[in-house]
């Protein structure tokens, strides 16, 4: 049970070697260790993230997943809570991929769309049936601001996490009446492996500092927020702005 | 309450910190909780009456929840024997409105009137009168707890299942459904008090006017001042009272010495933002209470003036905003009076406020395994939930646990198991007898889950 400051018991993170994630985890863990299962691609990435949440004092047990056998997302998710309620979900999987090939090669294109749209979906429907059954907790799911308004640098991407954003966002709604909570977190710029060689973003932030925000959403209950918190405004305006002015930004 | 979709509905705690989705049905009889009783699921089933415990005990996310309010019948009222049978749904409120006019009184009345019978026995709930009264399991004569195997069994507190009334006294609704008890009552000629106010402005000068001649009176508290620092900390009011005798009272009065009159002025409404509460109106209204009351002895009051003066205003809970707030309430065994001073130290100067704190001194405690009261001082404070609340309670525990103390389960809402299991010693006897009566764990509640009752 999450209690009444906000600290939760236990933690699934889908996309068990996500950095976000693990951040996410050793954050809650700081204040007070829980229980974790981390959900990814077994390997050494999702082995090394299990020991760090233990140095953290984490009790946590690993799960195989891959976000591309959406037949399979049923059954990872009741493995997942066989071992009791969970308290916090953090659906943190996703590739970037080359977005020239993205939107050149059919099977980049394909991967991007399975991983990061339909693969969130499958796993949000398991999810949302299980959290609904248990009547309380807490569902975070990892958009971005691509997602807001697509770009010509990576709009292959952003058309996917526009899909998942738009998935959480009316799941919100949902599950609403059932005492669970979904909020959809949208950084802007992060210094990840996936990002590893591109120019940063102005209002770049760290895994670390969006885990920050992410605690904070969950904590104070809210369904929506940016990382950094500035990049609500700016998106706001950059929405708004016509495609003319719009395609000569240098962001 | 709010009515969700799919027969769901969103339960939280009177501190509304924690919401969530359980299924509930609304009992009307005894019949009514055995059904729901047995047509529970693998979440199990909890008791719930008008929802002033501040943390999680009387929500069961994701199973079923029995309404008791619904089961409201004043039985029986045995003038000469001074006694009142009624269902487990009948809230204090109601019981002393019928039981004052024959001069009745029930002798332990928590701060405030809106609890169930069901509810005052599964907190054991104390009040001021704790030092000369005990807990309210110590004044009841028998119940009937309808059990997990859809049987209703009648306990006393000398019979033959004298452990399971014990280990329902304070067994925060998991040894099963109690449907109505028998209660032993007080006599009164009045319904007013002769109350002793002492304005005293510092905390060691508060507790040792309270340690003397505390026999004295039937009632007795402390406010004191949870936010001024330096050489007036834990400034306070000390009140004490006893019943006034008809003589007691101002001749306008003597005619309607037992009319009760509790009016409920004014419902709060739900527009507060967060923070309302902070440093500032903490200090305003610190400062404005201890200078309402300035010493003096003799004074008459009402009930509602001298016990629940938050009974007057509906829904007050909502004034701390939409992220609610917590009460931390302790006892220390006599002894550690250091504790209390090194807590409200720590209290004042933590940047968290609070307005509503109390200080007593707690008389013997009882039999129950998970009773709350034991002989030393309990203090409360409330706080709204802000980010480093969770750092402050920690370190409130860290001293809790040193004194050899304990956290009150009616109002507990965020500390770990573990420490809940080292403060509670006799809570393995307590599990026994649970396991025994309900061997598949059906009574389950969302505080049972958070901290592995």
């Amino acid at each position: 049970m999450i209690d009444a400051v906000g600290n939760p018991q236990s933690l699934l993170l889908l996309g068990g070697s996500s950095e976000i994630g693990i951040a996410v985890a050793a954050k809650f863990a700081t204040v007070r260790p829980l229980r974790v299962v981390l959900a990814g691609r077994p390997g050494a990435r999702l082995d090394a993230a299990a020991d760090r949440l233990r140095t953290n004092g984490c009790t946590v047990s690993v799960l195989p997943f891959d976000a591309r056998q959406p037949d399979t997302h049923v059954e990872v998710v009741e493995k997942a809570f066989a071992d009791g309620d969970i308290d916090v979900t953090v659906v943190a999987f996703g590739v970037l991929g080359d977005q020239e090939a993205a939107w050149t090669d059919v099977a980049v294109a394909r991967e991007l769309a399975e991983v990061n749209y339909v693969g969130a979906v499958t796993v949000g429907v398991a999810l949302a049936e299980r959290l609904r059954r248990q009547g309380h907790g807490s569902l975070v799911a990892l958009s971005t601001v691509a997602a807001e308004r697509p770009r010509r640098s990576n709009f292959v991407y952003g058309s996917t996490k526009a899909g998942l954003d738009s998935f959480y966002t009316g799941l919100t709604e949902a599950l609403r009446p059932s005492g669970v909570r979904v909020s959809v977190v949208r950084p802007g710029f992060v210094h990840t492996r996936m990002t590893e060689g591109m120019k940063a973003a102005p209002l770049s932030q760290t895994a670390a500092q969006v885990a920050d925000v992410v605690v904070d959403t969950i904590r104070n209950g809210r369904e929506q927020a940016w990382a950094p918190s500035q990049l609500r405004w700016v998106m706001s305006v950059l929405r708004h702005l016509p495609r003319a002015v719009f395609r000569r930004l240098p962001v | 309450m709010e009515r969700g979709h799919g027969g769901l509905t969103l339960l939280n705690g009177w501190g509304r910190t924690a919401p969530t989705a359980a299924t509930v049905i609304t009992a009307t009889n005894p019949d009514d909780v055995v059904s729901a009783i047995r047509s529970a699921g693998q979440r199990g089933v909890v008791a719930r009456g008008l929802g002033r415990s501040y943390g999680d005990p009387a929500q069961n996310s994701g199973g079923l929840v029995i309404d008791m309010t619904g089961m409201d019948r004043i039985h029986d009222v045995d003038i000469a024997a001074a006694t009142v049978t009624a269902d487990a749904g009948v809230s204090l409120d109601t019981l002393m409105r019928r039981l004052l006019p024959d001069g009745l009184w029930l002798p332990v009345l928590p701060g405030t009137r809106q609890v169930i019978v069901g509810g005052a026995i599964g907190s054991d709930v104390h009040g001021k009168a704790h030092h000369v009264a005990g807990s309210f399991g110590n004044h009841v004569v028998s119940m009937d707890l309808a059990t997990a195997d859809g049987e209703v069994r009648t306990l006393t507190p000398d019979g033959e299942q004298a452990e399971l009334f014990w280990a329902t006294v304070g067994g925060m609704g998991l040894t099963g459904v109690v449907l109505r008890a028998t209660l032993h009552l007080d006599r009164v000629e009045s319904a007013y008090f002769v109350v002793d106010t002492e304005q005293v402005d510092n905390l060691d000068d508060l507790m040792a006017r309270q340690s003397v001649g505390d026999e004295n009176y039937v009632e007795s508290v402390s406010w004191f001042d949870a936010v001024t620092t330096g050489p007036h900390l834990g400034r306070g009011i000390l009140t004490r009272a006893n019943h006034a005798r008809v003589d007691d009272l101002p001749a306008k009065l003597r005619h309607t010495p037992l009319k009760f009159d509790a009016p409920q002025l004014l419902t709060v409404p739900d527009v507060f933002p967060p923070g309302m509460l902070n440093r500032v109106t903490a200090r305003i209204f610190s400062e404005l209470w201890y200078r309402k009351s300035p010493t003096k002895a003799g004074a008459v009051q009402n009930i509602t003036q001298f016990l629940h003066p938050l009974d007057i205003v509906g829904e007050w809970n909502r004034a701390y905003g939409p992220r609610g707030f917590l009460q931390y309430q302790f006892v220390v065994p006599f002894g550690a009076e250091d504790t209390i001073r090194q807590a409200v130290h720590l209290i004042a100067h933590s940047g968290h406020v609070s307005a509503l704190n109390v200080l007593k001194r707690f008389g013997a405690g009882n039999r129950a395994p998970m009773s709350f009261p034991m002989p030393g001082w309990t203090l409360c404070v409330d706080f709204p939930v802000r980010p480093g609340l969770h750092e402050l309670c920690a370190r409130l525990d860290d001293l809790v646990l040193a004194a050899g103390g304990r956290l009150y389960l009616a109002k507990e809402s965020r500390t770990t198991a573990d420490a809940l299991h080292r403060m509670y010693p006799r809570i393995d006897e307590w599990r026994k007898v649970r396991a025994t009566v309900d061997p598949a764990g059906m009574f389950r509640s969302d505080m049972s889950r958070r901290l592995a009752l």
